[in-house]
């Protein structure tokens, strides 16, 4: 084995290996569409979140434009304070938007949607979403189902 | 005259012990300048400690060892290493890096140690090989050496450096009768040629007799003799005169440490019974 | 009673003995790590003995264990009609876990036993020791390219082992089960994160790389100078690589995810 073909083994090993963490970066991880510390903040207070994290998307329309950063609790309003990062681009968001926490099927993972408003004026850094819709929680509902289900029952027994 | 102009290698009062095992207990060496000494004794004397301990590789519980005028076992690393480069030491089985051949074994002191230009590593190395006539085996591995032949190329690459000093851990042990021939005729060209001091660690006795100047004999950790080889064959101690002659009795008994022979037996039917 | 104490104490003195020589030996390669600069090509020779040679069996595990992934997760996922999220799992598997993990474990019986043979076999020949009497410093000479080969090959290793397993997994989920191509990739790159995922997977193996080479190479320089020697010493590298891969990961883990 000469010097020369180590040398040219260990040079393909290491592109190679370069070439894997690149794919690994590009391909499987999500640092083609991130954005960083770059686009704008804004937040929004809900009265429960529940199921929502840090990092779950923000969408339009169904299209991922940022991700929530920080979630705070306001001891005075007693509400969750979202702070989601818009990306760069989207800068054309109307300032009376609504955010609402969904769910993606039945079990999925929680995310806000936003819905266009109607105002000229667009969304800026530090900006707070005024309206918003809290996180629909399975167990609520049931529980509201089932007492309203033995109600009309109840009802319906003692006519 | 001081000692440092006759001598190279003095050692005084030297202990040194592993564990519980005394292997020196006060000895006392000199090493006289281009002769060659030998160091004589039976095998688990500890003459090759005695090389690695005047090598630097090993410390000495108490007592010194000092090579032309420095103290070894005080020596910190950096002057330690550059002592070393002027020590050259043949182990017993040459010791030759696997993973190069033979040209390279010899090149590597020198492109470890010189800046010289590759022409001039490669005239050394075949002027090496020459010496010890190998010159055509330069491109074979270690591997497809015979043991005559390893020993060869490990002393052209201890002499690679020219060094003041060679230290011959063994060399005839397991050698043909040929090859023994070639490396006695080497050791003394190359120590008077070179103008070298040579220490051999050796219980080959002819062959060391034979191109020894001053010989050591070691026994139970002191120096029980030394002198020319004429001298001690004349000596009169009990114990040179048996181990040069290798009587199988006298003062290094031919039993190891018993308990009494009948006894033992008698005790070994107890057991069975 | 009083017997068995002795040993004990002698036991624990000797364990605390070589963990001792060990940091030493630590010490003095990281001491010697500057001494390669003006000499990359000890570093280079060793890359290939302890990467290159490793990348077959690297490659070949890769796919494997990526397949099986896209096998038994399909499987599992299928049930809950969530096989989009295959990619997701396959992925996440891999760059969090078995990619660093697995290929430290292979690594540690592919170069980390190599790496401890050769070197108790140059001790046990007096190749060291002669280096020494050359005036050249085994550790900085031998010992030291080895460690920094085992250190920068094992981050690329488990790269490539990831890489390829997604590719595996993709062949198996996308070409053979019929999961939708989009969501398999979409779906990954929505849930595995950069610095989350793909930057602690690296960490962890550039951990297990410096702990595989230091116990390998600390074993071979370790051992008895004997036959039986150099075997106890190659067997004691992948027994305590893998239990301190095992145990590391588990730290690891704990503090990169666990909150």
């Amino acid at each position: 084995m000469t010097r020369r073909t180590i040398e040219i083994w260990v040079g393909v090993f290491i592109a190679g290996g370069i070439a894997a963490l690149f794919m690994l970066a590009m391909k499987v991880s999500n640092l083609s569409t991130y954005t960083g510390n770059e686009g704008f903040e804004v937040t929004a207070r809900f009265e429960d979140i529940s199921g929502l994290k840090v990092r779950s998307p923000v969408t339009m329309s169904g299209v991922r434009i940022g991700r929530v950063t920080k979630i705070d609790f306001d001891d005075q309003a007693l509400q969750a304070v979202v702070t989601m990062r818009i990306d760069r681009q989207h800068k054309t968001l109307p300032k009376d938007s609504t955010a609402s926490i969904y769910t993606a099927g039945l079990l999925g993972e929680k995310y806000i949607g936003l819905e266009a408003g109607g105002e000229e004026e667009s969304l800026q850094q530090g900006d707070e979403i005024q309206l918003t819709q809290d996180s629909l929680v399975l167990e609520k509902l049931i529980a509201q189902f089932v007492s309203s289900f033995i109600e009309s029952g109840g009802k319906s027994k003692a006519e | 005259m001081t000692d440092n102009d006759t001598s190279l290698v003095q050692i005084r009062d030297l202990h040194f012990s592993r564990g519980n095992h005394m292997i020196f207990d006060g000895v006392d060496l000199e090493i006289r300048r281009g002769r060659i000494t030998a160091i004589m004794g039976p095998s688990g004397t500890g003459k090759t400690t005695l090389l690695r301990l005047i090598g630097g590789q090993l410390k000495p519980q108490t007592g010194s060892v000092v090579v032309d005028g420095e103290e070894v076992n005080t020596l910190r690393l950096g002057p330690l290493y550059q002592l070393r480069k002027r020590m050259g030491m043949l182990f017993q089985n040459g010791a030759l890096l696997t993973d190069m051949n033979v040209f390279d074994n010899i090149a590597y002191p020198l492109r470890e140690h010189t800046r010289m230009s590759e022409s001039l590593i490669r005239t050394l190395v075949l002027m090496k090989l020459e010496a010890v006539g190998l010159r055509g085996a330069r491109n074979l591995m270690p591997s497809e050496l015979s043991g005559g032949m390893a020993r060869r190329v490990a002393l052209a690459r201890a002499i690679a450096l020219d060094p003041m000093m060679m230290m011959y851990d063994e060399p005839f042990t397991g050698q043909d009768p040929i090859s023994m021939g070639v490396l006695v005729r080497l050791i003394r060209t190359l120590n008077d040629a070179l103008g070298l001091t040579s220490i051999i660690v050796s219980h080959d006795i002819a062959e060391t007799c034979a191109i020894a100047d001053d010989i050591y004999l070691l026994s139970g950790g002191k120096v029980v003799a030394h002198g020319t080889a004429e001298e001690l064959d004349h000596s009169d101690s009990a114990w040179a005169q048996q181990f040069l002659k290798g009587e199988p009795d006298g003062p290094v008994p031919f039993h190891y440490p018993a308990p009494d022979y009948f006894d033992d037996l008698m005790s070994m039917q107890e057991a069975g019974r | 009673m009083l017997e068995s104490l002795q040993r004990l104490g002698r036991k624990g003195l000797a364990f605390f003995q070589r963990l001792g020589r060990g940091h030493i030996l630590l010490w003095d390669i990281l001491a010697g790590l500057s001494s390669l600069l003006p000499r990359p090509h000890l570093v280079i020779v060793q890359v290939y003995s302890v990467g290159v040679l490793s990348l077959l069996i690297i490659l070949v595990s890769g796919l494997f264990v990526g397949m099986v992934l896209g096998l038994q997760g399909y499987n599992t996922l299928v049930n809950f009609g969530a096989e989009e999220s295959l990619g997701t799992v396959v992925a996440l598997s891999l760059v969090r876990e078995l990619g660093p993990v697995v290929t430290a474990l292979l690594f540690a019986g592919r170069a980390g036993s190599a790496l401890t043979a050769e070197i108790g076999l140059m001790k046990a020949t007096e190749q060291l020791s002669a280096m020494e009497m050359m005036a050249v410093d085994p550790v900085k000479r031998t010992l030291a390219p080895r460690f920094m080969a085992g250190f920068i090959s094992m981050p690329l290793l488990a790269a490539i082992f990831s890489a390829v397993g997604v590719l595996g997994g993709y062949f198996v989920g996308v070409g053979l089960l019929g999961v939708d191509e989009g969501a398999y990739w979409s779906q990954m790159q929505d849930n595995v994160d950069i610095y989350d995922d793909i930057q602690n997977g690296v960490i962890k193996s550039l951990v297990f790389g410096f702990v595989v080479s230091w116990i390998a190479i600390f074993e071979g320089y370790d051992c008895i100078p004997t036959s039986e020697g150099v075997s106890r010493a190659t067997t004691r590298t992948v027994v305590h690589s893998a239990l301190a891969i095992l145990g590391l990961d588990f730290i690891l883990t704990a503090l990169m995810f666990g909150d």
